[in-house]
């Protein structure tokens, strides 16, 4: 199974003071056990909420909202996606992972929906029909 | 870590360190069988000891600490009957009463290699792929027997024994557990990377009815080439066969209809491919062409891309697949290359050329009874316009193939050549 896992913003992270050095090498070394246990799929770090915007849908209407945004616990400071046999080994190997921000800081695990899950939401017919492009595929990476 | 682990969490822990700790434990102790056995005692004791004092920082650390002590004592106990044993004892000696940042620096410098060697033990080429393919599941990529039985549609009894003479080879070899080097490494990565490969393929082959045991086979494949090119990221095959899996994991969602049936890689809803695995294959076929590479995998894998690059099936790039297929033929020369090359030709340049180039292979031996040769030869003469010839062949296809599926494909493709002029 595929997950994703956010890291998520600290106050020092959205002050957008970059993590230390050792940060970064504690990280880096993470990332290549992750690699050499043939865990690690892809990752990513954002910059702040400061240089974020948000787009707000009602009916049809779209507001912009500039950044920053003040919920700190709940933004996205970066991502991982492992693939993982089950949430289990997901959750020891997120154990590992290195606090690289001073002070508490909070991860998150969320499992992708594969094609298995998506005989919930579609007929066998609609997931057998071809169609041309990319368009939607709810949500499976 | 805090205290109170639950069995289920420290299980989990012990799943991720236990190939590291059975590498390193066999190239000490010079048996896999009593490295499983040593691995196993030690997550006893963290099953006793964690839930109390938490999951230590290092817990491959720890682990490797506790099967070390464990293995001496038992070394101790018999007495050192044997001069072998003896030595065990003294490598134990050495290693055991070190700092646990002194166990820690040797983890991290061998760790990597200690695998890797124990993966190209267990692929050792005198054991049978079959054997290789079983031992290399249990010992590196933790499945039971049972697991292996089933994913292999096989008796666990069976897939027991086969596990058993394995070892008892590996222990008659008295293998070293060390990773080969220069001629020897390469030598002995193919026997490596057909195992991998053939784990793949065996899940790959699984249809939607069967034990999920069996789909999963293609992940572990993945993992096991993932972990293979983060030990050995300058080998250019090891690349390939890693690009050539993820890209055609990419498809397993769009191959099979939703009654099982196979659907051609041409008719396959693009959509339907997962390109994060497109990505990592052709990141990976990319650092493979980097390093020059041009073995039998990186030129599937740059077969498969070929394919994973084209948005829609008319815009697959065929005279590049023809061109690979050249050079495949040469690098990993088999009738059944041919045949794909003469497809991939039929494609690029024509049914004519496609006609050229399976009638001249059309007499070796392997493919006398093989369902492919008359179909393509079939489909080649239909494009041609030789209808009455497409269909006798689309018949003898017909006639050959065990698949009932693609026996009704060939029989409406036989049929649809009627009415043609």
């Amino acid at each position: 199974m595929r997950v994703m896992v956010f890291a998520k913003t600290t106050e020092d992270s959205e002050k957008g003071a970059p993590p230390a050095p050792e940060a970064f090498a504690a990280m880096d070394r993470f990332t290549e056990e992750l690699v050499k246990a043939g865990v690690f799929v892809a990752a990513a770090g954002l910059k702040n909420s400061a240089q974020a915007k948000r787009i707000v849908c009602e009916g049809p209407r779209r507001t912009v909202i500039d950044g920053p945004f003040a919920e700190t616990r709940e933004l996205v400071a970066g991502f991982s996606i492992w693939e993982v046999k089950d949430m289990d080994e997901a959750v020891a190997w997120a154990k590992r992972a290195p606090n690289v921000m001073p002070g508490k800081s909070e991860m998150e695990i969320r499992p992708f929906y594969e094609a298995a899950d998506l005989a919930e939401f579609m007929t066998p017919e609609e997931l057998s029909a071809p169609r041309d492009g990319e368009r939607g595929k709810l949500g499976v990476a | 870590m805090t205290a109170g682990e639950t069995h289920q969490a420290i299980e989990a822990t012990f799943r991720i360190e236990r190939a590291r700790l059975i590498a390193g434990l066999a190239r000490i102790v010079r048996s896999v069988d009593r490295a499983e056995e040593l691995a196993q005692d030690a997550l006893v004791v963290a099953l006793s000891e964690w839930p109390r004092t938490g999951v230590p920082d290092n817990p491959g650390a720890w682990l490797m600490a506790v099967a070390k002590r464990r293995a001496l004592d038992v070394y101790r106990r018999d007495r050192m009957r044997e001069r072998k044993h003896q030595e065990i004892a003294r490598t134990l000696e050495e290693t055991r009463d070190g700092a646990a940042e002194a166990i820690e620096a040797a983890l991290d410098d061998d760790l990597g290699d200690e695998l890797l060697g124990l993966i190209f033990t267990a692929c050792h080429p005198m054991l049978s792929p079959e054997a290789r393919a079983a031992l290399t599941l249990k010992v590196v990529g933790g499945l039971t027997t049972d697991e292996i039985a089933r994913a292999f549609l096989s008796s666990e009894a069976a897939i027991a024994q086969r596990i058993v003479r394995a070892k008892k080879a590996i222990a008659k070899a008295r293998l070293t557990f060390d990773v080969p080097r220069g001629a020897e490494r390469a030598a002995r990565l193919p026997s490596v990377l057909e195992v991998i490969y053939l784990i793949f393929n065996e899940g790959y082959a699984a249809t939607a009815g069967d034990d999920l045991v069996r789909p999963a086979l293609c992940l572990e494949a993945r993992r096991l080439g993932r972990m293979l090119a983060g030990l050995m990221p300058e080998d250019a095959e090891v690349l390939g066969l890693l690009a050539l899996m993820e890209i055609q994991a990419s498809r397993q969602h769009a191959r099979t209809g939703p009654e099982g049936a196979f659907i051609p890689l041409t008719e396959q809803d693009r959509a339907r491919w997962d390109h994060l695995l497109i990505g990592r294959g052709l990141d990976a076929l990319a650092r493979a062409e980097a390093l020059g590479g041009d073995g039998p995998y990186v030129l599937q894998a740059a077969l498969a891309a070929c394919h994973a690059r084209a948005r829609r099936a008319a815009d697959t790039d065929w005279p590049r697949i023809a061109a690979l297929y050249d050079r495949l033929r040469v690098v990993a020369p088999s009738p059944v290359v041919d045949l794909n090359r003469a497809i991939a030709h039929s494609m690029a340049f024509g049914p004519e050329a496609g006609l050229r180039l399976v009638d001249a292979i059309a007499d070796a031996a392997v493919l006398r009874d093989y369902a492919p040769l008359p179909a393509a030869r079939g489909d080649f003469l239909f494009r041609a316009g030789r209808v009455a010839e497409a269909r006798a062949e689309f018949e003898a296809a017909a006639t050959l193939t065990r698949n009932a599926r693609e026996r009704a494909f060939l029989l409406a493709r036989a049929d649809a050549c009627d009415g043609m002029p």
